[in-house]
């Protein structure tokens, strides 16, 4: 299958391998940001062939996991509300609250959807005037466009039965965190190649200089992660820290810059909390003040809800690589994906859920 | 069948077609559209029904409320399945053929030879009439050509909104030869055995999930739903030495290969890249953010076979299903019981859970 096959060839795997050994000489902590690499990363077992100087650690990018509790709560009040119609991504739904998730909600009575697109949602409102359909929002700059087409579109139909819980997250903002914090570990990043499809680079840049670190623009085949490790090993090797772009099939410098133009009419940038990190300045999105009409905490009255996070669970020092999944007493033990404490355990993107599959209950 | 007036009564002489493929709807669209509660109230609109649509279409029905079987084997293997699959038709099956080929499987699966059926029909008050004699088709379809009679069943009808147009449950009877005094099942596995994957994989779970959603793909996607009693019985009756046998329906290979390695106390280790998947398969998984190894399947199973009968049992499977890819996809070993692991594409060993409940389409 083209694009698939020949990024998951074993004797490419092993020349990259091979090549990587070739240049180490010396450890090196290298984050993934993205949860879509981590689960390739295990998937595929690419840490087994890495020389083992190589330690990959993996970062806050998977969307599910960030979200923080009160937001899920948020949802789950909107969704057992009569007359609403709630759509999520899929894998949102098994994510805990504080007591609940949406499946639950669901099998309690209400009307809670998976969609596969946003503008499903859009569709749904215009179907259904007398229903209030709410769409979740969620994601990293990824699924930002499209969430923000989902708006445009709505408010273009004059629909006023649609409107949007926003929990949107940006990934520059929290790799400046991560460097920042004393306890950093992080040597240089892979960054999330669909991210930068979006946005582009421009703005790593500045990080790169700032915290002289490479970051490798990397996609998501086991080979694009290879090579995007190598490029990092020899950026570390030879003392750069520049940006570079493994991803050329897929990412530009400048991006999508029409996308980027949607995101920026319909969403402005805000402070926002990150489930197990807390709150990180100017760093998601929430809908800018000529669409604030279609936010949904607004509509339903679930704002400034606050809640404090599972006191077991480990998830915030995972999504900062400062601990693996197997090094938290809950894994495999109190936290499986059937009954997940913490949100990482929850998508399959999520570092613990992707431990948990590919390397069994002990990590 | 419960509540029935005997077949003559209904004047069905002449009706009992054995070729029912081509026939219209036996209950006139202009009189019943649509099911009504009165089709399954007990009187006339009922017996109309099983009469006339239910009797004729299945034939070997028996006119009482038992079916009566001579058999003169001294072992039977017995299974049921409730069938609830939305939408109803999808690509390459529906939910009729599901539902004989489920119950024939699962007995096929024991080692015995299916030979009977029970079908019971929770019907959705509004059912298009159309719909249901479609359905009523394709079973008795399905049934000839797995070579099992469908001799008894029931009805029910339940108000609109409460099922989803139809449920089917079949129950069925296989029997063993005489003398064939073997178990087949994972007690039966030993270190050494041969895991073999009958084909390709994830083609029921994809066509359904895409029939639901409305999901479009570049290729189209038929549900891989079949009869496997004949692959698996020419295996038997050749003198394979088959251990064990396992459908690889909901949950997909990962469960199959967890549930057998935990039940027979091994490991399974197992080659992602001897695993057959066809590239549209492969291509909505990826977009979707599912493992292959975790979809559902109706016409796939696997088998652990002694090692030195496993080319001959691919052969026998090549021949019943050309151009599915058979292959023995990994070995039993002893040690380190319940454990599943699996050789990636790229060289590396991982761990293959279990699927860890209903499958979600992921973010990104």
């Amino acid at each position: 299958m083209k694009y698939i096959d020949e990024f998951r060839d074993p004797q490419a795997a092993r020349r990259y391998a091979d090549a990587i050994r070739s240049v180490t000489t010396r450890p090196w902590t290298i984050m993934e940001v993205c949860g879509g690499q981590t689960h390739a990363i295990v998937r595929f077992g690419v840490q087994q062939i890495l020389p083992q100087e190589i330690n990959l650690v993996h970062g806050p990018g998977c969307p599910v996991c960030v979200t923080p509790v009160e937001q899920i709560d948020k949802a789950l009040e909107i969704a057992a509300k009569p007359g609403v119609v709630f759509c999520s991504f899929g894998d949102m739904l098994r994510v805990p609250g504080s007591e609940r998730d949406l499946l639950s909600v669901k099998a309690g009575g209400g009307d809670v959807r998976i969609v596969y697109s946003p503008l499903d949602a859009v569709k749904l409102a215009a179907q259904n005037p007398d229903r209030e359909v709410v769409f979740f929002a969620v994601g990293f700059e990824t699924t930002a466009p499209a969430n923000a087409m989902a708006v445009y579109q709505a408010r273009q139909a004059g629909l006023s039965n649609f409107s949007v819980l926003v929990s949107h997250v940006l990934v520059p903002p929290a790799m400046e965190a991560i460097l920042s914090s004393p306890h950093n570990r992080v040597q240089a990043f892979l960054a999330a190649g669909h991210v930068c499809a979006v946005m582009g680079w421009e703005e790593y840049t500045p990080i790169a200089e700032k915290f002289k670190v490479p970051i490798v623009v990397t996609g998501f085949e086991p080979l694009d992660i290879l090579h995007g490790v190598y490029l990092c090993i020899r950026q570390l090797e030879q003392g750069r820290s520049e940006v570079e772009n493994q991803y050329v099939r897929a990412v530009q410098e400048g991006g999508n810059r029409s996308a980027q133009e949607l995101v920026r009419e319909v969403f402005a940038i805000r402070d926002r909390k990150w489930r197990g990190i807390g709150e990180i300045p100017a760093s998601g999105l929430g809908l800018s003040e000529a669409y604030a009409g279609f936010d949904a905490e607004t509509r339903f009255d679930v704002a400034g809800q606050s809640k404090e996070e599972s006191g077991e669970c480990i998830s915030g020092l995972i999504l900062q690589g400062l601990k693996k999944p197997h090094e938290c007493p809950a894994f495999g033990k109190k936290c499986m994906p059937e009954k997940p404490l913490g949100a990482t355990m929850v998508s399959g993107e999520g570092a613990c859920s992707a431990y948990y599959r590919y390397h069994g209950k002990s990590g | 069948m419960n509540g029935l007036d005997l077949p003559r009564l209904l004047a069905l002489d002449g009706f009992m077609a054995n070729d029912i493929t081509n026939m219209s709807c036996p209950i006139p669209l202009s009189d019943y559209p649509a099911v009504l509660m009165a089709h399954g109230a007990g009187g006339r609109l009922m017996n109309q029904l099983i009469g006339r649509m239910f009797l004729a279409a299945f034939g070997d029905v028996q006119p009482n409320d038992a079916a009566v079987l001579d058999v003169s084997v001294s072992r039977i293997a017995m299974t049921t399945d409730s069938f609830v699959v939305r939408p109803l038709f999808f690509p390459g099956g529906d939910i009729g053929s599901l539902a004989v080929h489920g119950t024939v499987n699962d007995l096929a699966m024991a080692g015995a030879r299916p030979a009977y059926l029970s079908v019971s029909f929770i019907l959705e008050e509004g059912l298009p009439m159309e719909a249901l004699w479609r359905i009523v088709r394709s079973m008795r379809s399905a049934a000839d050509k797995a070579g099992v009679r469908i001799v008894t069943g029931d009805t029910k009808v339940v108000e609109r909104g409460h099922g989803d147009g139809l449920y089917i449950n079949t129950t069925g009877v296989g029997l063993f030869r005489d003398g064939d005094a073997r178990r087949i099942g994972p007690e039966a596995v030993r270190p050494g055995d041969a895991v073999i994957l009958s084909g390709d994989i994830g083609r029921h779970g994809m066509a359904v999930m895409a029939a639901r959603e409305g999901l479009s793909f570049e290729a189209d996607i038929e549900s891989d739903s079949a009869d496997l009693s004949g692959a698996v019985l020419e295996m038997l009756d050749s003198g394979l030495d088959v251990r064990c046998l396992r459908d690889a329906t909901r949950g997909g290979v990962a469960a199959v290969l967890n549930e057998i390695a935990t039940a027979s106390n091994l490991s399974i280790e197992a080659d992602e890249s001897k695993i057959a998947v066809d590239d549209g398969v492969r291509g909505a998984c990826e977009i979707l953010g599912f493992d292959p190894l975790h979809v559902a399947n109706e016409g796939r199973f696997v088998a652990f076979v002694a090692p030195g009968d496993a080319d001959a049992a691919v052969e026998v499977i090549a021949r019943h299903f050309p151009g599915v890819a058979p292959a023995v996809i990994g070995a039993v070993c002893a040690g380190r019981p319940g454990l599943v692991t699996m050789r990636t594409p790229i060289g590396a060993t991982r761990i293959l859970d279990m699927p860890s409940g209903e499958l979600l389409p992921r973010i990104c």
